[in-house]
């Protein structure tokens, strides 16, 4: 964005501090938003981590009894899995035998010598997991971490384009003003009167299912706000002097928009975007929880939450609480980072 | 003095602010001094001087962030204002002391109608019923002088003049017939012919009303014309005091004498305008004070040539209708190589337009504006870009000219890479060290963003920028109006050197006349889009022959007159 800036920086660099410098310098010294970086990079490290299948590639295996109770709980009752112990391995009446009218009954034996060639080895089974598991008993925590990898993902690469789409189109809105304010407007207002659900589902059903569709749905969705935003920053700015000094210079179009103006709109886009990704994370609960997100074999925080809608009701919390805790921390996290980001790269503060 | 006379008594006064948790700034330090009945004190001194800080202090209209130590007290009446309880306070405010501020636009509520709001105060302070008090304001605004004034109770704030709006704000303050008037910079966003205006009718309502005033204000030209005894204030301390007539004609400290030299005057002309150094600094360099003579004849080179020149804004009206709004009607001029052409006119007169016409930051409805021959308003946008450079334009408010995101680094080599200028990075960072020197700032500026300078300061840097261009028509649009007088002598001293050594031509536009005779060798008048006249800046204010001219010229402070002292 404003690496223009950087670029004319001097080459006697080494000797004073340029934009980034300094930027960094102010964010330095403020410890929140030191603590609230340390927090997202971690969840970023989390993230590549369990890409790269570092951590958690085991989230899809069974690994506990089901409903698993978490290790500091691990004394509670568990009557579900009681009850499927129960069901599995102690058959409440003797089977009636039907060998006379069946007939598949001659091969019976034969089958029962075939199998018992393969060696069965029966998993024995967590009776408690780290932070608990479930239904099937996989550990949540594990899912916590892998559903990371997709909430994120989605998240941030969504509110990216949607800050893109927004800060372009409302750039040339208020830039330009005119013809082309006009059409834009009306494009914003024909967009806007949709209702929001209904319009993510008509894109859900045109698109395929995946993970990139719901990062295009929500990209092509989400970028109004920050349009409206962009576009009164823009019609305020344009108007201002140091924008008209920069016509009477013969500065471009192109540079007035986007190396003059765009830095000093940075705060507002900045803080948009991090409202956005909190949103689309979301959004995307929504939409996993309409079964028009992500795909069954994936897991994400959206899914997580989905699931644990049911689990509540008997009593197992667990789930719920990793989901909404992990995005809960990176939310804060992230809104406390971009926050701290917009008072670094303001010279103006005082 | 006893103190029986004394309306008010400030005693050693001192104010700081918090600026975060280990810094605080003392804006005030130490101030003593009395408002007497019936007089009128004026508050002299510079942006910085903590001279509004000190009226806020009376009022107690500090921000949070301030605090006044314990052995500070404000006296009026017996009352110890710094620490007098709330209501003892809210009765007082608006009551007994009042005031007007600077901007008069900012200070009415634009969704009451005036008469409303003068009401209001009626209705708080005396218990007036609604409809005693809405013809109260009417009597009011008729003594303010606002004609109609049946019809104007009714008016909105944007319906007006900003020389009425101020009216209007003085008929509130007047309307509990105050002891004490705080008036705050009032006529500093007022033309010269509406300035003089206020200070008269400021100067009947003290008589009429038997108050005081506290004046505050920059500009000792009025203080000449309206006080009775004046304060003068730098960096929170109290540099003099006395009767009018002792700091005008005998003023006893180094810097009174130096606001009193800064600006330029009307009767002489020296090569360069004395600054606070000449008379801070020991010694002092008090080199060439001789006079400068000016003028063009016929003989001087035409660098521009502007035929015609016309500008009609188009202003929507209902649905669908367009009003024709002309701005600037049939202006020609021709400006000379190495001479300085000054625009004065009151606002709305034109004159920023025709500036920005000019450099085609607007589009012009007609006429030509001639520069080596070709039209600049015929050419294309490419064709523009090899003129862009030879025409730059200093605008008239430093702190919004500068974009607060680039480095004074960057603003420099900015235009110098757009029109090629230099050779690579490194001959442009040189040239942009070497404007800096030139225009008086230290190297590290380079590395600086614009809002670490102070105004004058920040001037200099859009004169550099400028001057990286090498331009050979500099447009000067108001660009020492927002600043204190002793940086206004600065700057134009500066300008005058850089006119001097690069014979650039200035087109000067300014409402101050003062300064304008200073620096310009034609003049020319305009009001509602036209000229008026166009002369020799000498000829010009000794024979005006239009009555505009005239009326504007009568209407200059003249400062200190010793006459008035009878």
């Amino acid at each position: 964005m404003s690496s223009v800036t950087a670029n004319c920086a001097p080459p006697a660099m080494q000797e004073s501090p340029g934009l980034w410098v300094l930027a960094w310098r102010r964010l330095r010294n403020d410890r929140v938003g030191m603590v609230s970086l340390a927090v997202v990079a971690a969840y970023l490290l989390m993230m590549i981590a369990s890409y790269a299948g570092i951590l958690a590639g085991d989230w899809n295996k069974e690994k506990g009894v089901s409903y698993a109770n978490p290790s500091f709980l691990a004394g509670a009752e568990n009557l579900e899995a009681k009850e499927v112990t129960q069901r599995d391995f102690a058959p409440k009446a003797k089977p009636v035998d039907l060998s006379d009218i069946d007939p598949l009954a001659p091969r019976y034996k034969e089958w029962e010598e075939r199998a018992a060639k393969i060696a069965v080895t029966e998993v024995k089974r967590a009776e408690s997991l780290p932070f608990g598991g479930d239904k099937w008993g996989r550990d949540v925590l594990a899912k916590a971490v892998k559903g990371s990898e997709v909430s994120i993902f989605v998240g941030l690469t969504a509110a990216l384009f949607a800050t893109l789409i927004g800060t372009i189109l409302g750039a040339m809105a208020g830039y330009w003003g005119g013809k082309v304010n006009d059409f834009l407007e009306w494009f914003y207002n024909i967009f806007t009167s949709i209702p929001y659900i209904l319009l993510i589902l008509a894109f859900a059903a045109v698109f395929k299912r995946g993970l990139d569709t719901i990062i295009v749905i929500l990209a092509l969705t989400g970028w109004t706000g920050i349009y409206r935003l962009v576009r009164a920053e823009y019609i305020k700015h344009c108007g201002r002097e140091y924008v008209k000094a920069a016509q009477a210079i013969g500065a471009s179009h192109f540079s007035r928009m986007f190396v003059h103006i765009l830095p000093n709109a940075s705060h507002v886009i900045l803080v948009q975007l991090s409202q956005h990704v909190v949103s689309f994370i979301k959004a995307e609960v929504i939409l996993s929880f309409l079964g028009l997100g992500v795909p069954v074999d994936m897991v994400s925080w959206g899914t997580m939450l989905a699931e644990a809608q049911n689990e509540l009701v008997i009593g197992k919390w667990w789930q719920l609480f990793a989901a909404g805790a992990s995005m809960a921390i990176l939310v804060t996290g992230f809104s406390m980072l971009t926050d701290s980001l917009r008072d670094a790269l303001d010279p103006k503060l005082k | 003095m006893t103190s029986e006379q004394n309306l008010l008594e400030i005693r050693d006064l001192r104010v700081s602010f918090r600026v975060d948790r280990h810094t605080t700034f003392d804006a005030v330090k130490g101030i003593t001094f009395d408002i007497p009945t019936h007089r009128t004190v004026a508050l002299v001194g510079e942006s910085g001087s903590g001279k509004s800080v000190s009226a806020m202090s009376i009022l107690g209209l500090l921000p949070e962030n301030a605090a006044i130590p314990a052995e500070s007290r404000i006296l009026y009446g017996g009352t110890d204002l710094l620490r007098a309880p709330r209501e003892r306070m809210l009765d007082i405010r608006g009551k007994d002391i009042s005031v007007i501020f600077q901007e008069p636009m900012t200070s009415l509520n634009p969704v009451f109608p005036v008469g409303e709001q003068i009401g209001e105060v009626l209705r708080l302070h005396m218990g007036m019923s609604p409809k005693a008090a809405a013809a109260r304001a009417v009597e009011l605004l008729s003594e303010v002088g606002i004609p109609e004034p049946q019809l104007r109770v009714r008016s909105f704030p944007h319906e007006l003049s900003g020389g009425q709006q101020q009216r209007v704000m003085i008929a509130m303050a007047i309307a509990c017939e105050p002891k004490l008037l705080i008036a705050d910079e009032p006529t500093t966003a007022l033309d010269v012919t509406i300035q003089k205006q206020i200070l008269d009718l400021m100067a009947r309502l003290q008589e009429r009303h038997h108050m005081s005033v506290l004046f505050i204000t920059h500009d000792l030209g009025v203080v000449g014309e309206i006080a009775d005894h004046v304060v003068v204030m730098q960096n929170g301390v109290i540099r003099e005091q006395g009767p009018v007539r002792d700091i005008f004609e005998r003023p006893q400290h180094a810097y009174t004498k130096a606001l009193l030299e800064c600006r330029p005057r009307l009767d002489r002309r020296p090569m360069r305008l004395p600054v606070i150094e000449d008379f801070m600094g020991e010694g002092g360099g008090r080199a060439n004070f001789a006079e400068r003579p000016r003028g063009v004849t016929r003989d001087d080179a035409v660098v521009l040539e502007v035929k015609g020149l016309g500008k009609t804004f188009f202003l929507k009206e209902g649905l669908f209708g367009k009003r024709a709004v002309p701005a600037v009607k049939d202006v020609s001029f021709r400006l000379a190589r190495g001479k300085t052409l000054g625009l004065v006119g009151e606002s709305g007169s034109g004159k920023t337009t025709v500036g920005l016409t000019l450099m085609r930051l607007h589009d012009a409805t007609s006429g030509e504006v001639l520069f080596e021959g070709r039209n600049l308003l015929s050419l294309s946008d490419r064709e523009m870009m090899a003129y862009r450079r030879r025409i730059q334009i200093i605008f008239q408010n430093p702190y919004a000219s500068l974009n607060p995101r680039f480095t004074v680094g960057n603003i420099l080599t900015e235009p110098m890479k757009i029109h090629g200028i230099g050779r690579d990075a490194k001959e442009r960072v040189e040239m942009a060290f070497h404007l800096l020197s030139r225009v008086g700032l230290p190297e590290a500026s380079f590395y600086k963003y614009p809002h670490e300078f102070s105004g004058g300061q920040r001037q200099r840097i859009a004169i550099a920028r400028c001057l990286t261009m090498k331009p050979d028509v500099l447009i000067c649009d108001e660009s020492v109006s927002a600043l204190d007088v002793s940086v206004q002598a600065q700057v134009l001293n500066l300008l005058q050197d850089l006119q001097d050594e690069y014979r650039l031509s200035y087109i000067f536009i300014s409402h101050d006349l003062a300064v304008v005779k200073y620096i310009s060798d034609e003049i020319m008048v305009m009001n509602q889009g036209e000229i008026v006249e166009i002369a020799n800046a000498d000829e010009i204010y000794l024979n005006p022959r239009q009555e505009y001219t005239r009326s504007l010229l009568a209407s200059i402070p003249r400062g200190w007159d010793a006459s008035r002292a009878a």
